[in-house]
């Protein structure tokens, strides 16, 4: 229905520049997630889009048109804020009929378009309650259903599970992907949690300091990331990093890598980080380890293991294994071994580096 | 749960409670026992005897055509200075809200007024409309509008209606800000991607959701209206012309204390203490109950 392209978006408020220049261009049907840590500046690109925030200097199209000066009106764009805003002393039909009204649309549509949204989201019998009669997760299917039916070209979302606690979060969360894929309308989605973003994105837009770090596929974003940022945030939990004193090629003593074939330093990087998932590490052998260290302690989730190592110089760090796998007790002496091609370089700047 | 604070003994508690009954009860229970105890005697001008008429002088005061008429102008009277009030605190409030630069400025001129006392209040419209030396009356007369509240019933009225609304626009003002900025941002924005612009979101949204606000300063700025207004129509008008701005607080004074019926003048006491207590109900019921989203 529509397609979104944001071009060197900027936004300074008085003078302090929060967002620093973000490209994207969204296709139609879509489901981008915009993902990062609180004051990472993902919430105001959303209001940017949404019009509720002037943009700076860049450019928001939306459908091909310019939309910098519209108001938010006149963007045909849908909105789920956090706390879902509702309007509180209106009943759940009027809520969503409200923007219908405004419209103009006929009376017999408006009743029909809530009610098969009511249907879609199961919240017929709770037409007529007002939404503090409604539990969290009702209240927020109503913000949902009055985004949806206005029909409009984008959906923008801003934290709209934050609210909910954990297990109405996972639910809601499956019922929000479903819903965009059968409704087919571009998204826009924010949040601060990894596993949404990963779950439900198309494509995310990782943000770090108003800047957008990596745009990709969930699995490139994770698989393959571009910053050390990225490698730290998505994955949880998170990635290994060991400073470039742990290791020196050919070392072998105690807290210090063993063996690694690239070496960055080498090609001229001062100080590198080397990055590696705890998935990608194994215990192994006093032999075969290629780093050791002192087991601190151990979080045992049932389908998997955390080992949590303290390294000879202080450095930590977290092995991911099956919860089937031993788990050695604390203050044993663990070996750790792993695969060159899992490695990850970072340079002083925490741009990735070939390695 | 509440906490509670237990006291040890029953002495503190009491004592902690006199200074309150003590005011309570010699400037409210004894003047309004007085009261009601007088309201039933016609005294001598003098005060040296009284003769004793029972509800004479309430059945003499409603049938009697100055004091109906004085009701009629107290309804006027305060239904105007409510209306006028609150609409332009609201404007104001509305304003103030919108207002990025300079809010502060704003807001703590616009919060003035209420400083100034009733009286004073009176003396400073007086002087600007006064007939003889009036500013404002003056250049009405170069605009060819000869105004005169002296001897101008509507004219009078409006003069003391728009005094007495000034110094009130300040309290109504803080109450409707503070009830503005109570509503959630988030709400108006939603109101706003759903297409509405501003004074329709005003109207569907903002104005009732600060409804409770807007009960609880009608009551309020009715009873200000009542009771202390006393000043400002002293000084403009004294209650004239022909009684056009005598309003029933006033008339409590003017027959008392002017006229020495101080009979009639306690039974009217009376029938406003039963008015205030109507009020007062009304407003504590509501207040009880505010509307709790």
């Amino acid at each position: 229905m529509a397609t979104i392209s944001l071009k060197s978006v900027r936004k300074s408020f008085a003078r302090t520049e929060v967002i620093h220049g973000v490209d994207i261009d969204i296709e139609d049907r879509e489901f981008i997630v915009i993902v990062g840590p609180s004051g990472c500046g993902k919430s105001t690109l959303l209001r940017m889009v949404a019009g509720l925030e002037t943009v700076t200097s860049g450019d928001v199209h939306i459908d091909g048109k310019r939309v910098n000066d519209m108001e938010p009106m006149d963007r045909n764009i849908a909105m789920v804020f956090q706390n879902y805003a509702l309007y509180p002393h209106m009943s759940v039909f009027d809520n969503m009929a409200y923007g219908l009204k405004i419209a103009r649309t006929p009376k017999p549509e408006i009743e029909e378009r809530v009610r098969a949204t009511a249907k879609l989201l199961e919240l017929e019998p709770f037409l007529a309650r007002k939404p503090r009669q409604l539990s969290g997760g009702q209240r927020q299917r109503v913000a949902m259903g009055r985004a949806i039916v206005r029909r409009p070209a984008v959906f923008l979302f801003d934290e709209p599970l934050s609210n909910l606690d954990a297990k109405l979060r996972v639910q809601m969360r499956l019922e929000i992907k479903a819903l965009q894929r059968q409704l087919g309308v571009t998204s826009l989605y924010v949040t601060h949690d990894q596993v949404e973003a990963m779950t439900l994105a198309d494509r995310m837009i990782v943000m770090n300091a108003g800047e957008a770090d990596q745009v990709g596929t969930p699995m490139e974003v994770y698989k393959d990331p571009r910053t050390a940022f990225v490698a730290g945030f998505i994955g949880s939990p998170p990635m290994n990093f060991l400073p470039a004193t742990t290791f020196a090629p050919g070392g072998g003593n105690d807290g210090l890598l063993k063996g690694l074939t690239a070496n960055p330093a080498a090609a001229g990087n001062n100080r590198p980080t080397i990055g590696i998932r705890p998935e990608h590490l194994r215990l192994c052998d006093g032999a075969d380890g290629r780093l050791s260290g002192t087991l601190q302690y151990s979080e045992i989730l049932g389908a998997e293991s955390l080992i949590h190592l303290v390294l000879g110089d202080g450095v930590m760090l977290t092995v991911r294994q099956s919860g089937n796998a031993a788990v050695p007790e604390v203050g044993e002496k663990c070996h750790v071994t792993f695969d060159d091609a899992d490695v990850c370089f970072f340079d002083s700047d925490g741009k990735r580096i070939a390695g | 749960m509440d906490k509670r604070v237990t006291f040890g003994g029953w002495t503190l508690p009491y004592l902690l409670l006199l200074p309150q009954v003590a005011v309570t009860a010699v400037f409210f229970f004894w003047p309004a026992a007085q009261a009601i105890y007088q309201s039933a005697f016609i005294p001598d001008p003098f005060g040296l005897k009284a003769l004793f008429v029972g509800f004479g002088n309430f059945s003499f005061l409603l049938t009697d055509p100055f004091y109906l008429a004085s009701f009629k102008t107290t309804a006027v009277f305060s239904g105007l200075v409510t209306i006028v009030s609150m609409a332009l605190a609201l404007w104001l409030a509305i304003m103030a809200d919108r207002i990025i630069k300079g809010s502060g400025a704003y807001r703590t001129l616009l919060i003035w007024p209420y400083a100034v006392a009733p009286a004073v209040a009176g003396v400073l419209w007086l002087f600007m409309f006064s007939p003889n030396v009036g500013l404002v009356s003056w250049y009405l007369g170069v605009l060819g509008y000869d105004w005169n509240h002296v001897l101008n019933p509507n004219e009078a009225m409006g003069l003391v209606v728009v005094a007495s609304s000034w110094s009130r626009i300040s309290y109504n003002f803080l109450f409707f800000l503070a009830g503005l900025q109570a509503i959630p941002k988030s709400v108006i924005e939603a109101a706003a991607i759903d297409g509405a612009h501003f004074w329709r979101r005003f109207w569907t949204i903002v104005f009732p959701l600060l409804s409770p606000v807007t009960f609880f300063l009608l009551v309020v700025n009715v009873v200000y209206a009542f009771f202390e207004t006393f000043g400002v129509i002293h000084t403009i008008t004294s209650g004239g012309p022909q009684q056009a701005t005598t309003i029933l607080v006033y008339k409590v004074y003017s027959d008392g204390f002017v006229g020495q019926d101080l009979g009639s003048s306690a039974a009217q006491s009376v029938i406003l203490l039963l008015v205030v207590g109507a009020l007062t109900v009304i407003q504590f019921r509501y207040i009880e109950r505010r509307v709790h989203y």
